[in-house]
C-alpha cells in the first residue's frame, strides 16, 4: 500500500505541491491527471524517492520513502533518452535485473521472455534507435516489468505516441495490470486516458500549489475495449466530470 | 558526399600540394638546397622505411608517444569523472587546472629535462602532461552532457551512485573521451618529435630529424623526417576515427524511420 501524508514540495520560492494526501491500495491502477505544469511529475519523482519530500510523508507497505524504494519500476515519456543507446534491446530490458545478481545468460532468457509479452519478440538484439517510438515505449515498458515491480510508476507515459500506437499501448497496460495485480500511478494530462486505464482518477488543481481536487473511483468492468468503453455511458460521464474538474478547477 | 569521393577528393588535395611544392622547387623559385623537390623528399621518405636504424627510432618514439598517451588516459579520464561528478573537488582545483592548461608543453621541456635527464622519462612525462588535458576537459564536458533523465531511471531501478556513473555516465561520455583521445593523440606526437629535437641524443624520429640538419644534403633529410612525422600522425587519426565509428554508432543521430519522422533523440 502506498501512502502520501500531506506532502508539500517547494522549489526555491516556488510552491509546487501542496498537501497532498493520498492512499492507494495494493492492486489499483491509479491515474493522476491535471494541467501541463501542475506538479504532477514532481509527485511521481517524490513517491519514486527521486526527490526528497519537504513536508509530510511518502510510505509503501508501511516503511517511510528515504532513498529509492525497493520493488520500483518507472516509465517516462521520453524513452528515446530513458532507454540506453548504447546497449541492445535485450541488454536494456535485462538491465534492472542486474541487481539480483542473476548471471548474464538467465538475465537475457527473462528479457526475452518479457519482450515476447510487450509484443517485441525478434527486437531484442537490435539497438532502441533502429525502432519506432512506440516500439521503444514499450521496450521502456518491458524493462519496467522485467524485475515484476510492486510499483510502476509511470510518467505521460504515452504521452509522445500517435493515437493508434497509443490505444496499442494503454491496452497493454491494462492486459498487464489485470494479469499481474501490480500498484500503478499513472500520470496523464489526457482525461480520456486517464478514465479508460484507470480504477481510480485523481485530478490536480493547476499550480502553483497544486492540491487534489477531485478523487473519482472509475466503475467500468475490468475488461475494457477502445470502441465499446469509450462509447459506453458510464465512461462519458465520467470523463465530462473529470474534464470539469481539470479545465473547471478554481485557481 | 559518399566516402569514396572524399577519399578522392583527399587523394586530390594532396596531389595539387605536392605538385605545388615540386613545381616551386623546380622552377628554381627558391634555392635547391632550401627546399629540394617533393619527389626527391618522398623518394628519401621512402627509403628510409628501408633502414632498420630508422625504423628502430621511428620504434622507440611510438613507444614514448603510447606509454605517454596512455599515462594520460589512465589519469585523465578518473580525474575527469571525479571533477565532472564532485562540484566541490571541481571547484578546489578549477583554478589550478585553469593556471596550468596554457603552460605551453614545449616550453617545459627545459625544465623536465633537468629534472628528470633526457631520456624515455622525460619524454613520456612531457607527452603525458601535453595530452592529459583533452582527455580531461572532453570527460568533464560529457559528464555534463549526460542525460539526466537516464540517471534517474537507473536511480529508480534501485541503482547506487557509483553504479549509475558506471553504467550511465562513463558509456554516455565515452565518444567525447575518445574525441579527447583522438585530439590528444596528436598533441602527443608533436610532443614527441619535439622533445626529441630539444633533449638531445638517443634514438627517435625527433633525433633523426635534429641530426639531419648537419649533414649534406641535409634539408632533404629533415623533410623526409617531417613527411614521416606527418604520415603517422595521418594513420593514427584515421585509425581512431574509425574506430569511433564502430564503437560508437549509437551515439549519431538515428536514421529517420522509413515514412515516419522521428522525434530527436538529443533535443
Amino acid at each position: 500500500m502506498l501512502r502520501l501524508d500531506s506532502v508539500s514540495r517547494h522549489f526555491g520560492d516556488q510552491h509546487v505541491l501542496d498537501d497532498i494526501t493520498l492512499t492507494v491500495p495494493d492492486g489499483q491502477l491509479l491515474s493522476v491527471v491535471g494541467p501541463s505544469g501542475c506538479g504532477k511529475s514532481t509527485l511521481l519523482r517524490t513517491i519514486a524517492g527521486l526527490l526528497p519530500a519537504q513536508q509530510g510523508a511518502v510510505t509503501v507497505d508501511g516503511t517511510p520513502v528515504t532513498g529509492v524504494p525497493e520493488r520500483l519500476a518507472v516509465v517516462f515519456q521520453e524513452y528515446g533518452r530513458s532507454l540506453l543507446p548504447w546497449l541492445t534491446v535485450c541488454d536494456n530490458v535485462a538491465l534492472p535485473l542486474r541487481r539480483r545478481g542473476l548471471p548474464r545468460a538467465a538475465r537475457r532468457a527473462e528479457a526475452e521472455t518479457i519482450l515476447e509479452r510487450v509484443g517485441l519478440p525478434g527486437a531484442a538484439r537490435r539497438h532502441p534507435r533502429e525502432l519506432s517510438g512506440g516500439m521503444q515505449q514499450r521496450v521502456a515498458i518491458a524493462r519496467a516489468l522485467v524485475c515484476r515491480p510492486s510499483l510502476l510508476l509511470m510518467d505521460e507515459p504515452f504521452g509522445s505516441l500517435d493515437a493508434g500506437t497509443r490505444e496499442d499501448l494503454e491496452d497493454l497496460l491494462l492486459e498487464v495490470h489485470r494479469t499481474d495485480d501490480t500498484t500503478i500511478v499513472f500520470v496523464t494530462h489526457d482525461i480520456d486516458e486517464s478514465v479508460y486505464v484507470g480504477d481510480r482518477v485523481v485530478v490536480l488543481s493547476p499550480g502553483p500549489g497544486s492540491r487534489i481536487i477531485r478523487d473519482l473511483p472509475v466503475p467500468l468492468p475490468r475488461d475494457r475495449d477502445q470502441l465499446t468503453t469509450r462509447g459506453s455511458a458510464t465512461f462519458v460521464s465520467l470523463r465530462t466530470e473529470v474534464g470539469r474538474a481539470v479545465r473547471g478547477a478554481p485557481r | 558526399m559518399t566516402r569514396r569521393q572524399e577519399l578522392l577528393l583527399g587523394l586530390l588535395g594532396a596531389a595539387a600540394a605536392f605538385g605545388i611544392c615540386e613545381g616551386v622547387a623546380r622552377a628554381g623559385i627558391v634555392r635547391r638546397s632550401y627546399l629540394p623537390p617533393a619527389s626527391e623528399v618522398v623518394f628519401r621518405a621512402v627509403r628510409l622505411a628501408g633502414d632498420p636504424a630508422f625504423l628502430d627510432g621511428i620504434g622507440v618514439t611510438l613507444r614514448a608517444w603510447a606509454l605517454g598517451l596512455g599515462l594520460a588516459c589512465a589519469l585523465a579520464v578518473p580525474l575527469g569523472l571525479l571533477l565532472g561528478t564532485v562540484p566541490v573537488v571541481e571547484a578546489a582545483v578549477r583554478a589550478v587546472i585553469e593556471f596550468l592548461r596554457p603552460l605551453p608543453s614545449v616550453a617545459l621541456i627545459p625544465l623536465v629535462s633537468l629534472l628528470l635527464g633526457s631520456g624515455t622519462r622525460t619524454e613520456v612525462t612531457l607527452i603525458a602532461y601535453a595530452s592529459l588535458w583533452p582527455v580531461l576537459f572532453n570527460t568533464v564536458y560529457g559528464l555534463g552532457e549526460t542525460d539526466p533523465l537516464a540517471r534517474d531511471t537507473l536511480r529508480a531501478f534501485g541503482f547506487g551512485r557509483l553504479a549509475v556513473l558506471l553504467r550511465v555516465d562513463l558509456p554516455a561520455t565515452a565518444p567525447f573521451i575518445a574525441a579527447g583521445v583522438r585530439i590528444s593523440a596528436a598533441v602527443a606526437l608533436i610532443l614527441a618529435v619535439a622533445t626529441e629535437i630539444l633533449a638531445g641524443f638517443g634514438q627517435g624520429l625527433g633525433i633523426f630529424i635534429a641530426q639531419a640538419q648537419f649533414e649534406t644534403d641535409g634539408t632533404r633529410d629533415v623533410l623526409a623526417g617531417v613527411v614521416w612525422a606527418g604520415g603517422l600522425g595521418l594513420v593514427i587519426n584515421a585509425a581512431l576515427v574509425g574506430a569511433e565509428r564502430r564503437l560508437f554508432a549509437w551515439a549519431h543521430e538515428p536514421r529517420a524511420q522509413a515514412g515516419k519522422p522521428e522525434r530527436s533523440r538529443r533535443p
